[in-house]
Parts: C-alpha cells; sequence; structure tokens
C-alpha cells in the first residue's frame, strides 16, 4: 500500500463524518428554504448526535445492539477500502454486507413497523443492486481493471464512455441517499406510514450509530460519483455536490411511491440506461 | 492397497453388509459412523499421496480390458432390466421407452466396439487406463467424503426421528442405509474413472440410488417424482451412450482424457453430447423440475443429492469438459442455459415459503452458475466453478441438515413458522445463518467465486452478466428475507415458546450435532483456507490444461491480501461491538417493541381501540414478480430454443 493510500484512508476516517455531517446539515437547511422554512443551523446535526449519545437506550433485545454495530463498523471498512484504492467490485460486496446488518437488527428488534421497514430496505436494495453491480462492471470495460488506484490513472474521464451507466447509477442513488420519491423503508419526511420504519426500535447511541454511519455512506458515494470524473478533480467534486443538490431538490418535490414502481424503474434503468451502455461499449470497443 | 479401488470397493462392502441387516441396531449405526469417518479419513489421505509415484504407478497398471468389457455390458444390461422392473410395476410407459433406447444404444455399442476391435487385432482400447487422478477429482472425493460422510451419520439420527414422526411407514432403514453407500461408491467411480464406458456405469448407478432414495416414502408422490427423477436422467444417460459411441467411431477411444483432447482440436458433437448428459444430470433448465421434486424424500436424501453426489457429478462432468467447451458455440450454450438457470431459479426463490424449496432452487441456481463457468471454460471462469462446487456443497450440506432438525423441531417445513427461531432453537439457528451467509454473504469465499465469475464474464460473454447481475439481486434478498425470519421474534414465536429453547435443543440427537457442528465449522474454515485450496489445489489442476502457472491467475495481488484483512475483521467485528453495547449497557433498558398501542403482557400483544390484538408480520414473497410458473416457463422454454439452436447446429 502507498502512502498516499494510507493517507487518503485515514483522511476518510476522521473527515468523512465531518463532511457528512456537514453535508446533513446543509441538506436540511436547504430543504428548509425549499419548504419556505429557516431551518436549523449547520451544524446541527452533530448537536443531534451528540445528545442521542447521552441519552438513554431503549432495545428490544440486546443482540439488536449487536447487530446494529456491524452496520457502523463495515461501512467505514467499505469506506476504507474504497479510498485506499481497493477493489471495486469488492467494495459493492461490503457495502452490501454492512447494509445488511441495519437489516438484520432491524428484523431482529421484531416490532411491525421496523420489520417491515426492514423488508422494505431488502427489496430497495433488490432494486439498486443490478445497477450498482452495472458500475465496475462499465468501467472494467473501459479500465480493463477493478482496481480503484487503477482506475484513477485513466486519463479520460469515465463519463465520457459511460453516460447510460452513469444516468443509472444517479437513478438508484435516490435509494441509496434514502430520498424521496424511493424512501420506502425509512424517512425523515413525516408522510411515512411505518413511523419510522427501519429504525424505529432504535433509540439513543443505536441511533446515533445510524446517523454516523449514514453520514460515512454519503461520503462512500459522492466517491463513487467523483470516480466517473475523475481526471479533472474539481470538476468532480463541485458535480458529486452539484448531483446532492439535485437529490435534495427531487426529495422535496415528489411524493413517495409504491415498491412495484421502485422495483420496475429500477430493473427497468438499470437494463436500458446501463444495460445500453455496456452492450454498445462492447460493440465499439472490440 | 490402491486408495481409489478402497474408496469405490470399501461403501460397496459396507452397504451389502448394511443390506444383510444381521447386525443389531447399535452395531448398525457404529459401523456407519466408523465406515463414514473411514471414507473422509481416505479421502483425505489421497489428498496427500496424490503425487507420490507409488500411487500413479499403481493407477497406471489399472487398463481396460475385454473381460471388463464384457462383464460391464453385463452390469449395464442388469440395470436395464431392473429399470423395466419398476416401470412396468409402475406403469411408467415413457421411463420404459427411454430404458429400451438406452439399451438398444448400448447392444449397438458393444458390437462396434467388437467388430472394432476385430478389425484392428488388440485395439488401443485395451491400452487405455480405467482411472485417473488429478487434484479435481480429489477435490470431488474429499467433498464426497467428508460431505457425504457427515451426512450418512447425520442419517443415523435423523432417520429414527423419521420413523417416529411417520409411523404408518415401514422402517426400511438398512435397505435406506445400503443405497446410501452405495450411492457414495459409485460417486467415488464417476470422480475418478476416465474410462467412459466404467464413467457411464457408474453414472447410472447414481442414477438408480436417487431413484430408490426419493421414492423410500413409497406414497404415490414420492413415487411419481422418484420416476420423474429417473426419466429426466435416463435421458441424459442416453445423451450419454450417443455420445460414447460416437467418439468411438470416429476415434476408437473411450477414454474421458482423450475425449477432452479430441473437443479441443474441434471433435464437438461427443462434448456436447456428454455436456448434454451433465445439464440433465445437474437439473438444469429444461431439465429442472426432477430436482425440486426430490424434496420429498427425507432430508438426508436432499442433502446428499444437493450438495455431495449426483447434481456434483453431473457439473463435475460439465467442468471436467470446459476446456474443450473454451471459445466453441458449444460452450456458449452451455453457458447460456446455466445463466438462464440460475436467473429464473433465483426469481422463483423469493416466492417460495417452503424452506426445502428455496434451498432447492437455491441449488439449481448455484449449479447454473457453476455450468455457466464451465461453458465459458477461461481458467478463471473453470477456477470459479470449482470454487463455488466447494463452497455450494458445505453450505448446502449444512442449510438442509439444519432445516431437517428445525422441520422435526418445530413440525413444519414453511418459513414462516420459523419465527423466531433465534430465540428457540438458538444453537442451530446459528448454524442456520452461518450456512446462509455462506452462501451469498461477503467475506465468505462464495462472494470471491463470484467476483471470478463476473471477470471471466467480462472478458468473454459480457452479455451473460445481465442475468448473473439480476439475479445476484434476487440471492439476497430470499436469503437476507430468511434470515430476517429466524431472528424476528412476533407474538406468536414469544407467547408460546417462551423459555423453552434449550428443552427443544437437546431433543436433537448427538448424531445430527455431529454433522452438523463440522459443516457449520467448514464453512468457516474453507473460507480461511480458500487460498490455499487455490495454490495448491485448482490451480496446479487448471496448469495443466491451460498451461498456466501457479499463481499466474491473477486473484492474488490485492484481493489475497484484501480478503484476509476482511475476515480478520470479521473476527475483530464482536470485540467492537461489545464494546460498543457494555459502553451503553448502564443506560440499556429493554423494552417490548413499538405497537402503536398499549403493549400487554410481554409486548406479544397491544390494547386496540375495540379489544385486545395479536400481531402477525409475514415476509414479502412478491408473487405478482417472481411467480414460480410464470419464470419456469420463461426458463424451460429459453433452455429448450437454446438446446434446439444447437442441435440444428450439430447436424
Amino acid at each position: 500500500m502507498s502512502t498516499t493510500a494510507i493517507t487518503s484512508g485515514l483522511l476518510y476516517l476522521v473527515l468523512a463524518p465531518l463532511i457528512g455531517g456537514l453535508i446533513a446539515g446543509m441538506d436540511r437547511i436547504l430543504s428548509a428554504r425549499m419548504q419556505m422554512r429557516v431551518g436549523p443551523p449547520i451544524w446541527q446535526p452533530f448537536y443531534d448526535v451528540g445528545k442521542l449519545f447521552s441519552k438513554e437506550q431503549l432495545v428490544v433485545n440486546h443482540m439488536q445492539t449487536t447487530l446494529i454495530s456491524g452496520l457502523l463498523f463495515f461501512m467505514v471498512i467499505t469506506g476504507l477500502l474504497f479510498f485506499t484504492g481497493y477493489d471495486l467490485l469488492l467494495v459493492i460486496f461490503t457495502f452490501t454486507l454492512a447494509s445488511i446488518f441495519l437489516i438484520l437488527a432491524a428484523y431482529r428488534a421484531g416490532s411491525p413497523y421496523s420489520f417491515i421497514g426492514a423488508e422494505r430496505e431488502l427489496l430497495q436494495i433488490m432494486a439498486y443492486e443490478p445497477m450498482v453491480l452495472l458500475v465496475p462492471i462499465g468501467i472494467y470495460l473501459v479500465t480493463k481493471t477493478f482496481s480503484i488506484s487503477e482506475i484513477l490513472k485513466f486519463e479520460t474521464p469515465l463519463i465520457f464512455y459511460l453516460p447510460g451507466v452513469f444516468i443509472g447509477f444517479l437513478h438508484v442513488l435516490t435509494i441509496k441517499f434514502r430520498k424521496s420519491p424511493f424512501d420506502l423503508s425509512s424517512t425523515h419526511h413525516a408522510h411515512q406510514e411505518l413511523v419510522k420504519g427501519l429504525t424505529t426500535e432504535f433509540s439513543g447511541p443505536s441511533l446515533a450509530l445510524i446517523e454516523i454511519a449514514h453520514w460515512y455512506e454519503n461520503v462512500l458515494l459522492l466517491g463513487m460519483i467523483y470516480l466517473f470524473f475523475a481526471p479533472i478533480p474539481w470538476v468532480g467534486v463541485l458535480l458529486a455536490l452539484g448531483l446532492y443538490f439535485l437529490e435534495i431538490v427531487i426529495d422535496n418535490s415528489f411524493a413517495r411511491m409504491k415498491w412495484e414502481f421502485l422495483l420496475k424503474s429500477s430493473w427497468w434503468v438499470a437494463l436500458i440506461f446501463g444495460g445500453g451502455n455496456i452492450i454498445l461499449l462492447m460493440l465499439f470497443k472490440h | 492397497m490402491n486408495l481409489i479401488l478402497f474408496l469405490i470397493l470399501f461403501p460397496f462392502v459396507i452397504s451389502l453388509i448394511l443390506k444383510t441387516n444381521i447386525l443389531p441396531d447399535g452395531i448398525q449405526k457404529a459401523l456407519i459412523v466408523i465406515s463414514s469417518l473411514v471414507l473422509a479419513l481416505v479421502s483425505a489421505m489421497l489428498c496427500f499421496n496424490s503425487t507420490s509415484a507409488e500411487t500413479i504407478a499403481q493407477l497406471s497398471q489399472l487398463f481396460f480390458s475385454h473381460t471388463q468389457q464384457i462383464t460391464l455390458f453385463g452390469f449395464e444390461v442388469a440395470l436395464a432390466i431392473l429399470i423395466y422392473f419398476f416401470a412396468f410395476k409402475h406403469e411408467k410407459i415413457w421411463v420404459a421407452v427411454i430404458n429400451t433406447v438406452q439399451l438398444i444404444l448400448l447392444i449397438a455399442l458393444e458390437m462396434k466396439m467388437n467388430s472394432g476391435v476385430a478389425a484392428e487385432g488388440i485395439s488401443k482400447l485395451y491400452s487405455l487406463p480405467i482411472f485417473f487422478l488429478d487434484q479435481f477429482s480429489i477435490i470431488m472425493a474429499l467433498i464426497i467424503g467428508i460431505i457425504g460422510g457427515l451426512i450418512a451419520i447425520y442419517a443415523n439420527g435423523y432417520m429414527k426421528d423419521f420413523h417416529a414422526h411417520h409411523k404408518e411407514m415401514k422402517d426400511k432403514r438398512s435397505g435406506f442405509f445400503f443405497i446410501i453407500f452405495i450411492f457414495l461408491s459409485a460417486m467415488y467411480g464417476v470422480v475418478f474413472s476416465d474410462n467412459l464406458l466404467w464413467l457411464h456405469f457408474f453414472w447410472e448407478i447414481t442414477t438408480l440410488s436417487s431413484f430408490f432414495l426419493i421414492g423410500y416414502k413409497g406414497d404415490t408422490e414420492s413415487i411419481n417424482n422418484a420416476f420423474k427423477a429417473l426419466l429426466y436422467n435416463l435421458i441424459g444417460g442416453v445423451g450419454f451412450v450417443i455420445g460414447i459411441f460416437y467418439f468411438f467411431t470416429s476415434s476408437g477411444s473411450v477414454s474421458l482424457d482423450q475425449l477432452v483432447t479430441a473437443g479441443k482440436a474441434g471433435l464437438l458433437i461427443p462434448v456436447a453430447l456428454l455436456a448434454f448428459a451433465g445439464l440433465s444430470k445437474s437439473a438444469q433448465m429444461p431439465f429442472s423440475s426432477w430436482l425440486l421434486g426430490a424434496m420429498v424424500a427425507p432430508t438426508p436424501v436432499s442433502a446428499l443429492l444437493h450438495s455431495s453426489t449426483m447434481v456434483k457429478a453431473g457439473v463435475y462432468l460439465v467442468v471436467k469438459l470446459a476446456p474443450a467447451l473454451m471459445g466453441t458455440w458449444v460452450g456458449i450454450s452451455t453457458a447460456t442455459i446455466g445463466a438462464i438457470t440460475f436467473l429464473s431459479a433465483s426469481m422463483i426463490a423469493i416466492s417460495r415459503q417452503n424452506a426445502k424449496s428455496v434451498l432447492a432452487y437455491s441449488t439449481i441456481a448455484n449449479l447454473g452458475l457453476i455450468i455457466l463457468c464451465a461453458g465459458i471454460g477461461s481458467s478463471i471462469a473453470v477456477w470459479a466453478a470449482i470454487m463455488i462446487i466447494i463452497f455450494h456443497a458445505i453450505s448446502k450440506g449444512l442449510l438442509f441438515l439444519s432445516v431437517g432438525v428445525a422441520e422435526h423441531r418445530i413440525d413444519s417445513r414453511e418459513i414462516e413458522a420459523m419465527d423466531g427461531l433465534v430465540a428457540n432453537l438458538p444453537k442451530l439457528s446459528i448454524l442456520l445463518l452461518v450456512g446462509m451467509a455462506g452462501m451469498f454473504l461477503a467475506p465468505f469465499a462464495m462472494l470471491i467465486s463470484k467476483w471470478a465469475v463476473i471477470k471471466a464474464l467480462i472478458d468473454s460473454t459480457a452479455l451473460l452478466l445481465f442475468p448473473i447481475v439480476f439475479g445476484s439481486a434476487a440471492t439476497l434478498f430470499y436469503w437476507v428475507k430468511w434470515m430476517g425470519k429466524l431472528l424476528a421474534q412476533t407474538s406468536s414465536s414469544k407467547s408460546e415458546n417462551k423459555g423453552e429453547g434449550n428443552l427443544a435443543e437437546k431433543a436433537i440427537s448427538n448424531y445430527e450435532w455431529f454433522a452438523l457442528y463440522p459443516l457449520g465449522f467448514l464453512t468457516i474454515l474453507s473460507t480461511l483456507l480458500f487460498p490455499l485450496t487455490s495454490i495448491l489445489m485448482v490451480e496446479p489442476y487448471l496448469a495443466k490444461d491451460y498451461s498456466l502457472e501457479v499463481g499466474s491467475l491473477n486473484l492474488w495481488n490485492e484481493n489475497l491480501t484484501l480478503m484476509v484483512i476482511l475476515l480478520a475483521l470479521v473476527f475483530i467485528f464482536p470485540i467492537f461491538a461489545k464494546i460498543f453495547s457494555s459502553r451503553y449497557s448502564k443506560v440499556t433498558r429493554i423494552s417490548a417493541p413499538y405497537l402503536a398501542g398499549a403493549n400487554i403482557g410481554n409486548g406479544n400483544r397491544y390494547q386496540g381501540s375495540l379489544q385486545e390484538m395479536k400481531y402477525t408480520i409475514r415476509n414479502y414473497y412478491l408473487e405478482s414478480f417472481f411467480c414460480e410458473k410464470g419464470w419456469s416457463i420463461f426458463g424451460i422454454t429459453a433452455s429448450i430454443i437454446t438446446l434446439a439452436i444447437t442441435m440444428f447446429f450439430l447436424r
């Protein structure tokens, strides 16, 4: 492992929660402005998490706490693997592992609300998984490698070869960021019929853990957007943030969809945009 | 003594002893346990002795001969007569018809060989070795010996319980173990035979053994399903014989090794026919329904069929043919059938509520993945195929045996009935969770195989990636929701079985634990040892066919270290979890789940506006999207079209 890899890994470990939290703060301000409210201060997510850590923790059973710590643990690992430049496909497999810990914890909690939340979260994973797997496949077709450090050495921005894959990825990002119209399992909007869905039975420090894991996750996802623009770093960073803004707009302008639409649309988008892009690449690269 | 002959003959002798049924019950059980352990041990010895000059020398002295040819022919005719007997007894016309076709072909082959030998004097036919030994057959031997052996031990405990649950049935246990050991013997024969006539003979014995085992219960459903399995496998067997016939006619040889060499040089028709036989045996679409029907059999039989024998014989043969399939249209259509099977079986598994049915579809899907790799045939694809064979055998063996135990404890095979199993049968649930995680979750080595499959596909036939990508998403869904069901406790499981956990688990026999623990342990160990397995076994095997150097497969640079790191982390994770939960243990309070009403009792009920309410939660089965019928029709149609196109070009 090179020193740059170690440095970026350490930077991720320390800075990701900070950046993730700030993005969450910005998210809340922007959403508030879109809804004609003033919104909280930008540091509010940090105050919230700090307060959660000092609160009592109500659980249905202890196994739930063990499982939920797996979410944060493996999310951080996933991010570390990504930012130290390991294999992109394995990063995605580890990412899935982290998400599954959250689902299992919610199942274990045993409340009907968290159970259905877990089922829906699982459905969401099934919806986005094909597209997420097509991303490394498309990148491999262009760069002939899964290794992120090698991918970063590629001189043309990947977006030129993979516009369809990128569009498909954006579609499933809405699910990953837990934004409307695809926030079936758990949402910050008040219209959720599942109480807090997936996280209903998590409170205090456990909930704080979920929150921090989500920050790490969001930074990782922005990193994946950055991959498409890597040779021009500033464009990459700005676009990643710009697209997050777009997600906020979408979040505030759509009602929640049913699972049928979620599954169908995600798979069709994966097939048409992702698949179409990959088939064209095969035709013209060989 | 020659280890290979020992492995084939020893279980056969044991089966005969068991058949006589003269031993008292206790000694019979001890015999089963000891001989299973001997099989596992000898298979392991083979692994360490394989390169010794002695073994190789012994092996090369066993040549095919005219006497063997006549004897084999006699055996085959005897098998055919046996099939006729059962076919007529149960009036199964189609079985009799296919059996007749196969018999005629065998007679024709026999005549052809005799005339061929007469023409050439001492033909090169008799200079061929019967057996061979390479790393792949050793891997298969280990799977048969260790997993098959553990299943036989487990069956000791299970079958006692089984007959206690099915009082109406006659206790035919000695006959049961007789078949099981013949099955194991034939499996060893399959993986060691180089001579296609011997291979076909052992192949037919596995077909017949599974026929008897599936029909063990003796009710109409079992018998019908047993005949279905027999019919489909006989169709494959006919393909097998035509393949031998064609190959002998064109080259005068009946050696598998030479067949692969000839296939590489362009003689595709016999390769295609043998691959066809492999497809039917490994329950690929359109033949897959026989394996689903096999569910009716007692659980050890399902475990045996799904993990270490039968279907593994099918994929073994196709993987063996992989070098000849690589880059040919036969290979591509084989791979396509594998991909279609993987996709449709994974989709259907989502809508299945019966635990054994989910396991069966998952087996079919994984076999599809193996067949896909074999059809692609490149070195990395075959690497993935062999790895999946290993990991699948262990995890699926564990899963079937655990479900079998759970079935007797909760009196149901439904996944919905496994609600909160983790509280009622904690140890068993952990084993089930380990088995499931072993099937699809990082960092279990199955994922590394999937990584290799994706890489192999991008480098060759990228179009086939789409079924894999969508099928994988479905795989994740059906496993995790089942895991969730085991973990989630709802009204029913809380109120009725509270505190009975240890009691229910005590009823599980020691024979059963004796098989379950090692399998759970092996699931983890196989992941830890997978770099070793690769370097010592799989890569040397590939080196022969692909002129590769060990270590040049380009899997090892970063991924090996990464996997080791990940594994280490999985062991560190509990420490992390422990620190987290103990850090906040003082502020943690156990409470009943939120039910949007006032909780009553231990939280399994709540006060509604009018009366006390209970709640039940069911998993999603999404039958509108993933219905069995629709996806089966798709899979069967698509695979038949693929087969038809292949046949058209074969002409």
